[in-house]
């Protein structure tokens, strides 16, 4: 990736399509579904991307990627790696349905979901993966989303892919890892980044990484990856800040009351016991 | 066969080394034409009646006739943005669906032709839902007409077999590199069999020759974005590009005819676009695609044993459209009738698609036939002698009056 991205100040997905690339080297082929990428590499003739790129419907990633990987199978191509690069509303939304028949064919390709946790592109509209409490164009403060972020992590696990990890730009090594083993194993292959949006999140630019930090030290966002559906691995156990913390910080959530930050809380505690079990004992 | 060869401990030869006959229904013939030119990707997902293609694929590909990647997928949208994909890096592709499960697929059917993707692809064609019917209706590949498509109406399974390798090489010609459907009417075509004279690899290979994207190619060593985000800036000029290449593809078409017969000796070079039955002397002619052809020439034969001059026109090429052939072609006639087994709520006269299309490039004519539209066969419904004779006697009638009125006819509705 060279300079000149066209994305917001202080964008994760930048950086983090940033750190991804620098894992994968020149020998990739990035897909690119409806999503803030669409134009953050900067309009015809502009593109702060190095490597090839193919733009898509929004519902595509997967099987976008899985047409690249067959026509690379047949010319015997085995070292370009292809990278489904899409959002959270193209992964766990329009695109869930491709990405599980992709999995399901256990596709060679690397998929990997930038989780900005609303439709931010369009305007910060709500997706399944807007977390409870937040506040969105579409989930006013007064009436904002009342339903859990989906867990894509489970979802994918489910099919038993090789590979399914969780990572953020606050832990860079972390990520790169993760890329790089990924990289290194055939089949579908998952991770979930998630990557602070400061306009979505009404938060300033500066605090991207900070945020995308505490929410792994709070435990609302743990770092662990899942092999073949079964072995859950935690990377790293955090202090355990409270949720709150990671919460005050950000506009999308100034209106919480109390009994919903404890609600928050509880949630998270509960996911982390259950996480814990499966590192420990397996599904 | 296998059996026979297995037992007299001789190696099988396999049907494509030479050419021979075989009865096969259009969509088989469709199957052998797709392995004939070595297609590198195909992608299928099931709806009546398109999915028999498929089925023939698989058999082919588990008996060792045929090796490709063939991706069984989720859902017609997925099946078809594979398949464009997988043709941006270089692979020959097919792919096809069926009324409602083709307008599934709509946004990758939209953007496979404006990012210049030489996809080939069949259409069963089907009514679309509601209520459901598994017969046949063109609405489904009409929904493409204005998108870039190239569109072909066929009416036999030797001709559904010659047009898919006709298709490929006017499609990956990189003067055209625009998607071509092949449109089969369900059942009368798809599930019909046929005598077809099955070509030898060997003649293919020389008609064919291999799909080279060059500086297109999507590849880590040419590392170019396709289909970025252009705005107002560029949409226009882009646009105009694939109208150039719609427009290029009229003599590519005519080319690769000419070459077909040379290479096959199947001759389609004075019916390359349209093909006209009976019409030197006509004075009335009905015209229709796919299909309905075959009661249409019975009619007429039978018509033209009672004395009447009668012809009728297959318009093949819906687009690119042929306007100067058809100019030509029709404005011989006193009437012509154009028979449309779709329908276009509220369009011009509540015609049908190709009436309305048909009518308008006759416009500029000085000397203009009467021109009536005669929508018919809806969902499958069959288009007898009986419904053509009724569409004839109307034509005569706006002859003896001269005035087409109405313009419109549902031929074959009960009341």
């Amino acid at each position: 990736m060279g300079l000149g991205h066209v994305g917001c100040q202080g964008c994760a997905a930048a950086l983090a399509m940033r750190y991804v690339l620098k894992a994968l080297g020149e020998k990739t082929i990035v897909v690119l579904p409806a999503c803030c990428w669409s134009v953050i590499a900067g309009p015809f003739p502009h593109s702060a991307l190095k490597v090839p790129v193919l733009h898509s419907a929004f519902a595509t990633g997967a099987v976008a990627a899985s047409g690249v990987r067959a026509m690379l199978d047949v010319q015997g191509d085995r070292e370009t790696t292809v990278l489904a690069w899409a959002g959270d509303g193209g992964t766990f939304d329009i695109g869930l349905q491709a990405l599980s028949d992709a999995a399901e064919r256990s596709e060679n390709i690397l998929y990997v979901c930038y989780d900005n946790e609303a439709y931010m592109n369009t305007g910060i509209q709500r997706s399944s993966v807007t977390p409870f409490g937040a506040w969105t164009t579409t989930t006013p403060a007064q009436t904002p989303k009342l339903e859990p972020k989906k867990d894509i992590i489970a979802i994918i696990a489910a099919h038993k892919i090789p590979y399914a990890a969780t990572a953020t730009v606050a832990y860079p090594e972390d990520l790169v890892k993760k890329v790089q083993k990924a990289k290194n194993i055939r089949g579908t292959r998952f991770i979930h980044i998630l990557a602070p949006c400061p306009p979505g999140w009404k938060v300033p630019s500066e605090l991207s990484v900070t945020l995308a930090r505490l929410a792994v030290k709070t435990r609302l966002f743990p770092l662990y990856e899942v092999e073949h559906g079964k072995k859950y691995t935690i990377n790293l156990v955090p202090e355990s800040l409270p949720v709150r913390e990671y919460l005050e910080l950000q506009g999308r959530f100034s209106h919480l009351s109390e009994e919903q930050i404890k609600e928050i809380q509880d949630a998270v505690d509960a996911k982390w016991e259950e996480l814990q079990r499966r590192a420990a004992y397996g599904v | 066969m296998a059996a026979k060869a297995e037992i007299a401990g001789q190696a099988a030869k396999t049907p494509t080394d030479i050419e021979h006959e075989e009865l096969i229904s259009g969509s088989e013939a469709i199957a052998h034409a797709v392995s004939l030119a070595d297609v590198d990707v195909i992608t299928a997902y099931p709806i009546r009646p398109y999915d028999t293609v498929m089925q023939y694929v698989a058999k082919m590909i588990a008996n060792g006739d045929f090796d490709c990647e063939f991706i069984v997928a989720e859902s017609e949208h997925s099946q078809f943005e594979i398949v464009k994909h997988a043709s941006a890096v270089g692979a020959r592709v097919f792919c096809g669906s069926s009324g409602v499960g083709w307008m599934y697929a709509f946004e990758a059917l939209t953007v496979t032709p404006a990012l210049r993707i030489p996809m080939v692809a069949m259409v069963g064609n089907r009514a679309l839902d509601d209520p459901g019917a598994f017969g046949v209706e063109h609405n489904d590949a009409l929904a493409v007409r204005d998108l870039g498509w190239m569109l072909i109406w066929v009416d036999n399974a030797q001709e559904a077999l010659d047009t898919a390798l006709i298709a490929y090489r006017v499609a990956e010609n990189r003067k055209v590199f625009l998607p071509c459907a092949i449109c089969t009417d369900g059942a009368f075509l798809t599930h019909s069999q046929y005598s077809v004279k099955v070509p030898s690899k060997a003649q293919v290979d020389r008609f064919l020759p291999p799909y080279k994207r060059d500086d297109l190619l999507l590849h880590p060593d040419n590392p170019i974005t396709i289909a970025p985000q252009v705005n107002e800036d560029w949409v226009m000029e882009i646009r105009k590009q694939n109208d150039e290449a719609m427009k290029r593809a009229k003599g590519v078409i005519a080319e690769a005819y000419r070459e077909f017969k040379e290479v096959f000796g199947r001759d389609y070079t004075n019916s390359m676009f349209i093909e006209e039955y009976m019409t030197d002397d006509a004075e009335i002619v009905l015209l229709g695609m796919g299909t309905i052809s075959m009661p249409a020439r019975v009619t007429v034969r039978k018509l033209r044993e009672q004395g009447k001059k009668i012809g009728f026109v297959r318009l093949k090429w819906l687009r690119p459209f042929p306007t100067e052939e058809l100019r030509k072609s029709l404005a011989r006639f006193k009437a012509v009738g154009v028979i449309d087994r779709d329908y276009s709520f509220g369009s011009p006269s509540d015609g049908g698609v190709v009436f309305n299309e048909v009518r308008a490039a006759l416009y500029p004519l000085a000397k203009r036939p009467l021109m009536s539209g005669f929508i018919a066969g809806l969902g499958g419904r069959e288009v007898t002698i009986e419904n053509i004779t009724q569409m004839v006697e109307m034509l005569e009638k706006s002859v003896q009056i001269g005035k087409a009125e109405p313009e419109t006819h549902w031929i074959g509705v009960r009341e």
